[in-house]
């Protein structure tokens, strides 16, 4: 893919920024199927969270005892659990919990990551000292400190969004750093010294609008994983309060039935697969697409 | 060569000393008395009392922290809060299941995920290749525990070939333990076969456009000789590395797959630590785990000079 648009002269490259907006829009979107196709079930699923009681959906939390561990149906169409609660309600509500906690860890962890690497490798004395700590934080798997931090805490989506910051902002960090200290001998910034620029305003004046590009693609893999790790808690349960209906929690409840009632795992976990491979569809096309424009 | 692995050995202290310090500062850092979450809703204030002197938390900061450290370099765990028993000893009876489980994963996944990611490359663009791109993308989004209800659904609930859930111990007989192993270990090793996959085929591409493969295939050898001998060897330090990084995805993945299959395994141990809330459990696992993904990525470094005799640190 990046033989044939090396191939294509300035001029063309040129013509292409000219055209609307609409019709580069559609030339990204074909020339990234992956893109389009991981935007597209993303929005299917932001969709289906956000109007979550629009979609002929009831009540998550009616129990009805008399329909306990019913079948998939035209009435239920993912079936009941073992308090008669409609699986598909609890699915598509279960949505919401994982893109607020996706959507949340990505922006916290990027928001905190970026700053601490940007100080960490703009002032040399830090780094050596700092990037031990963040050895040291990476060398503790993320899950295993997820859950440990978990344990210390009350079960609430805000503490799981939180177990789930601190074992990424290293990761970010070590991004950033070695963008840094790559930026950081650069000609423009030399010339920005020689200027007099102080280094507060070179960080956000040169070096920050260089990083957008492979922080957007991080943050979409950040994501992703927090998708995963929120139900992965969940599950283990140690994650979002039994009370609020996530992906984790429907499955870890369907747990025991998983020989008489399989639906009641089959479809949460299938939204999840589903959401995650979206989002890492969105990130890996992301990718491509900067580096050809790159 | 020596001096290099000592040397490389020197420097993994600072990162375990940061290990250490910061499974101590959890306890500290998060909001409330540790004393009064570890005691739970129902304990008595003597309760509580009696927990803060067992785990020296009326002793001053600085105090603490020596005291820790000197014990975590002495081998000391502590003790369980919950049983009474000594955590290395807690941690001795389940490793050995842990170990089983990700060794297994790990040799499903790189016996199938290297050679997929050859083939992969080799024909670049056929049907085989996107079949496998789109293995590596779905398998590393794929949520283990939810794949591991799959595979207990299809091979051990319908099909009835292979038990449902349960650990049986190597010393009971082979077929019994591996039968109860192959579905966790195959569950587990999805995300880590795709990774491992996808790095290979982006490493053998590098090496695939190089003039000595053309030169080697002129002259007529065997491809399964040319990809092997002469592509595969020096795409391998890539491939070395995802699999060292990736063994924090797989002891990850582990304490899940446990929880799914019933294993009585480290993650388990945790598990059931954290709804206890036995702090010294949680603490020492976090500790033991930390120090084994640090020493398999010394040896992933010391790997790299014997793959590549260039490589001098």
């Amino acid at each position: 893919m990046s033989s044939t648009s090396s191939s294509i002269p300035a001029f063309a490259t040129e013509a292409l920024s000219t055209t609307p907006r609409r019709v580069a829009w559609r030339r990204v979107l074909r020339r990234q199927p992956t893109l389009a196709i991981g935007l597209v079930v993303l929005l299917l699923i932001v969709a289906a969270g956000v109007l979550a009681p629009v979609w002929w959906t009831g009540d998550s939390q009616q129990m009805r005892p008399a329909e306990r561990l019913r079948p998939p149906s035209a009435v239920r169409w993912f079936g009941s659990d073992h308090f008669g609660r409609d699986v598909y309600t609890r699915t598509l509500y279960g949505a919401r919990v994982s893109l607020v906690v996706g959507a949340s860890v990505a922006l916290l962890s990027l928001a905190l990551g970026t700053t601490l690497g940007l100080v960490i490798g703009f002032y040399r004395r830090l780094d050596a000292v700092m990037m031990r700590v963040m050895d040291g934080l990476m060398a503790i798997p993320a899950i295993l400190l997820a859950l440990a931090l978990m344990a210390m805490m009350r079960a609430s989506v805000r503490n799981v969004i939180i177990a789930l910051v601190i074992p990424e902002i290293p990761r970010v960090v070590r991004v950033v750093r070695a963008s840094v200290l790559s930026l950081r001998e650069h000609t423009m910034v030399e010339a920005a010294r020689a200027l007099g620029v102080r280094t507060p305003r070179i960080l956000v004046r040169y070096i920050l609008p260089a990083l957008v590009a492979p922080l957007l693609v991080q943050a979409t893999y950040v994501c992703a994983s927090a998708i995963l790790f929120e139900a992965y808690l969940s599950f283990l349960g140690a994650g979002t309060p039994p009370h609020i209906p996530s992906w984790g929690n429907i499955m870890a409840e369907g747990k025991t039935y998983v020989q008489l009632a399989f639906w009641i795992i089959l479809f949460p976990g299938l939204f999840l697969a589903l959401t995650v491979l979206a989002i890492n569809l969105v990130g890996d096309g992301l990718r491509d697409l900067l580096k050809i424009r790159g | 060569m020596l001096a290099e692995v000592l040397r490389r050995l020197l420097a993994t202290i600072p990162v375990m000393g940061v290990v250490a310090l910061a499974v101590f500062a959890l306890l500290h850092v998060t909001p409330g008395d540790p004393a009064v979450i570890i005691a739970g809703d129902y304990a008595t204030t003597d309760d509580i009392a009696r927990i803060r002197t067992r785990l020296g938390l009326d002793q001053p900061f600085h105090t603490q922290v020596a005291i820790w450290l000197g014990r975590v370099v002495r081998g000391d765990l502590g003790t369980s809060i919950f049983s009474g028993l000594p955590v290395s000893t807690l941690i001795g009876q389940r490793a050995a299941t842990t170990i089983w489980l990700t060794l297994f994963a790990m040799l499903i996944s790189v016996g199938v995920g290297v050679p997929i990611g050859v083939v992969a490359a080799w024909r670049k663009g056929s049907w085989l290749d996107r079949a496998v791109m789109v293995f590596a993308v779905s398998g590393f989004s794929m949520p283990t525990f939810w794949l591991g209800f799959i595979l207990v659904y299809v091979f051990a609930i319908t099909a009835g070939w292979l038990p449902v859930q349960g650990y049986a111990p190597l010393a009971g007989g082979v077929g019994s333990f591996l039968s109860h192993l192959i579905l966790p270990a195959l569950t587990l090793s999805v995300v880590y076969m795709a990774l491992i996959a996808r790095m290979t085929r982006a490493s053998m591409l590098g090496v695939l456009d190089e003039d000595y493969i053309r030169t080697a295939f002129a002259k007529g050898l065997a491809p399964s000789g040319v990809l092997v001998r002469h592509a595969l060897k020096n795409a391998s330090l890539p491939i070395v590395t995802i699999i060292g990084i990736g063994f924090a995805l797989l002891i990850g993945g582990a304490v899940v797959t446990e929880s799914v299959f019933a294993l009585p395994g480290l993650g388990r141990l945790t598990v059931d630590a954290i709804v206890r809330r036995d702090y010294p459990v949680i603490q020492g696992v976090l500790l033991v785990v930390s120090g084994a993904y640090v020493m398999i990525n010394l040896i992933v470094d010391v790997l790299y000079v014997v793959l590549d005799p260039r490589i001098r640190y």
